[in-house]
């Protein structure tokens, strides 16, 4: 049977390869530098190899992992977060905040009107520290309406 | 004397009504942190490191609000251990053993009490040792050339991770991977760019803030996302809290014993707060005996545990600011706040910058009154604060975690591969692959390679030069020893599981 231990063993070893190979088209060192910028990072290639090789000789128990539709609501988190760091700078904080705690807190305990509330009180209450308590530069609203 | 003179330049530097200020909201946040499960020290200090360095507060300033977090959590961790079966960080976990069983007796007023006492005898005892050994210990580091830093990081990479995980392979790729994130970007002494793949935005390399929010923060909501917050608080019971004089002046001995074995426990590299109440809990059990009902929910069951894990958090302040090695992952988190603040721990802080070290010290004394006067008369508000739900308390804190980052850099490069650091955090949380040995290597990996290189430098490459010094050499067969020993040691100190069955009822 194919564990995880075993499959991310050896996408560790191939990492630790490119890892290498990248390493060694680094120059030698001098006098001033015995080693140069390449030994050291090849050492750690090679560490990396060796414990993922150990994993994969003798894997643990295959982990615990969530059904697959709590996998998929893992992702959609992830790519609701990714989609506010790129809409942050653009968009403000209010807006792009109150949707993604909004979701999240959906996430968690799937109760839409509270998950709503959530949101945009904490977006709200968020900025009021952020902006007043804290003093941080943030913009509120889209650059187009800010005028 | 010199340590009375040295407290005094201390005290004069904390008792400003500023860092007062700072040392008052860092326990009451610190507390909460501590106590609300999921949120532990690590976490709960690496959310707050970047607002802190946006308040633009000087290094003292900075210390003094981050220490005091990091002492209340662990005064925290006992609350919802005791209330709730559920340890508010990993620390607490012994707590359950007794404190919840004394909860259900209805006693859980006596069991907070006694051991919010526990928790002040532990940490003021270990912050007075910590005030009267790093000086010597700083001495002792004088000696320390490039390739005594270097088996030293080996030593604490080896301890570390070594009680960290179940697996040692794990650890040790762990470790690896920490130090090969840290590697990427400019390297300073040859000016090439390495492992950057072309991409600009990592050309100044991995910021270790960066790595530390996603991997203890963000990683934190997809656990929750994923259980459904099934962890939660709702329906606490607090009766009137009252102080059991008698029965607190009975576990007086195991809080001073727990302190001391906590202490050393602290100071080894590594082994940390955990290992802490780990110890201290077993030694009293074994000292009691069959008759003294450990387990059962007894006031020594909940003191041994709370002196132990107290104590060791001040210890691992011991080797962080003499060595700078942290012991554990909030001190590693610790060191973070100040390389980012261009302060080096090591032995040259003390002679230095004394008011950064002594003016931590004497915060620390007066955090612990702070945290004493909170945690016991005050309890009733930190039980309060149990009661908020996860669906707000985590969307809240990954909110922070992003604007904290944000206001770092204002880039979204970092906020997408702190996302990246959290799905990391969550894979590895699964596969029982340690992330606080990653956190380790981003932080050192660059004096680790430094070390080495100067050290090869010196020797003309005569690599057994690593070995050649009696320092060097205790050091390395230290790393090799605690590197092996857990895997000998973990069929004989088996750690007890809280019961599940008993969160649901």
């Amino acid at each position: 049977m194919i564990r995880t231990d075993r499959i991310f063993g050896v996408v560790v070893i191939l990492v630790a390869l490119a890892f290498i190979a990248s390493a060694y088209n680094l120059p030698p060192g001098n006098i001033f530098d015995k080693l140069g910028p390449k030994v050291f990072p090849i050492i750690v290639g090679v560490g990396m190899a060796i414990s993922a090789a150990a994993m994969i000789m003798k894997p643990d128990a295959e982990p615990d992992w969530p059904q697959a539709r709590s996998l998929l609501s893992l992702a959609f988190a992830t790519v609701v977060m990714v989609g506010y760091a790129y809409a942050l700078k653009p968009s403000g904080f209010l807006i792009p905040t109150a949707i993604v705690a909004g979701i999240l807190s959906y996430q968690i305990d799937p109760k839409p009107v509270r998950a709503v509330l959530i949101g945009v009180s904490l977006s709200g209450g968020l900025y009021v520290i952020f902006k007043y308590a804290l003093g941080l530069g943030l913009v509120a609203l889209p650059r187009a309406l800010m005028g | 004397m010199e340590i009375l003179s040295n407290l005094a330049l201390g005290f004069g530097v904390a008792l400003s009504p500023l860092t007062l200020i700072l040392a008052v909201v860092g326990c009451f946040l610190g507390t909460i942190i501590g106590a609300l499960p999921g949120l532990g020290p690590s976490n709960g200090v690496a959310i707050l490191i970047p607002i802190t360095f946006t308040l633009g507060l000087d290094a003292t300033a900075a210390l003094v609000l981050l220490t005091s977090v990091y002492y209340g959590a662990m005064y925290g961790g006992r609350i919802s251990s005791i209330l709730l079966n559920i340890p508010g960080d990993e620390p607490a976990m012994m707590t359950t053993l007794d404190g919840y069983p004394m909860a259900k007796a209805g006693r859980a007023g006596d069991a907070l009490v006694i051991s919010g006492v526990a928790s002040f005898v532990g940490a003021l005892l270990a912050t007075l040792a910590l005030a009267m050994v790093a000086p010597y210990l700083a001495r002792i580091a004088y000696k320390f050339g490039p390739a005594e830093y270097f088996a030293l990081y080996a030593l604490a990479f080896a301890t570390l991770g070594g009680m960290a995980s179940n697996n040692q392979a794990k650890a040790a790729l762990a470790s690896f991977i920490g130090l090969a994130i840290a590697l990427i970007g400019l390297d300073n002494n040859s000016g090439f760019y390495r492992f950057t793949g072309g991409n600009l935005h990592l050309a100044d390399g991995v910021d270790f803030l960066v790595a530390i929010v996603g991997l203890f923060a963000v990683s934190e909501v997809f656990v929750f996302i994923e259980t459904h917050g099934k962890a939660s608080a709702v329906g606490v019971k607090l009766g009137k809290v009252t102080v059991p004089w008698a029965e607190m002046w009975s576990t007086r001995w195991t809080m001073l014993r727990c302190s001391a074995v906590g202490f050393v426990a602290g100071v080894l590299p590594g082994a940390g707060a955990s290992l802490g109440s780990f110890m201290t809990y077993m030694m009293e059990k074994g000292i009691a005996g069959d008759k003294g009902g450990f387990g059962t929910g007894v006031a020594k069951g909940v003191a041994a545990p709370e002196a132990g894990n107290n104590a060791a958090a001040g210890g691992a302040l011991v080797p962080m600011l003499t060595l700078g090695v942290p012991g554990s992952g909030t001190t590693a988190v610790l060191l973070a706040v100040l390389m980012t603040l261009n302060i080096t721990p090591g032995p040259t802080l003390f002679a230095d910058r004394p008011e950064v070290v002594w003016g931590l010290i004497a915060s620390l004394l007066i955090a612990n009154f702070v945290l004493l006067a909170m945690n016991v008369p005050m309890v009733k508000i930190f039980v309060k604060v149990l009661m908020v739900p996860p669906a707000i308390l985590l969307p809240g804190v990954t909110m922070i975690s992003f604007v904290g980052i944000y206001s770092l850099s204002g880039s979204y490069f970092d906020l997408v591969l702190m996302i990246v650091f959290g799905v990391m955090g969550y894979v590895f949380r699964k596969m029982d692959i340690p992330t606080v040995p990653v956190i380790l290597g981003i932080l050192l990996g660059y004096q680790m390679e430094n070390n080495l290189r100067h050290a090869m430098t010196l020797s003309d490459g005569d690599w057994t030069y690593l070995f050649a010094s009696p320092i060097a050499a205790v050091l390395w067969i230290a790393a090799a020893v605690g590197f092996i020993a857990p895997m000998f040691l973990r069929g004989v100190l088996k750690r007890p599981q809280a019961p599940e069955s008993a969160i649901e009822d």
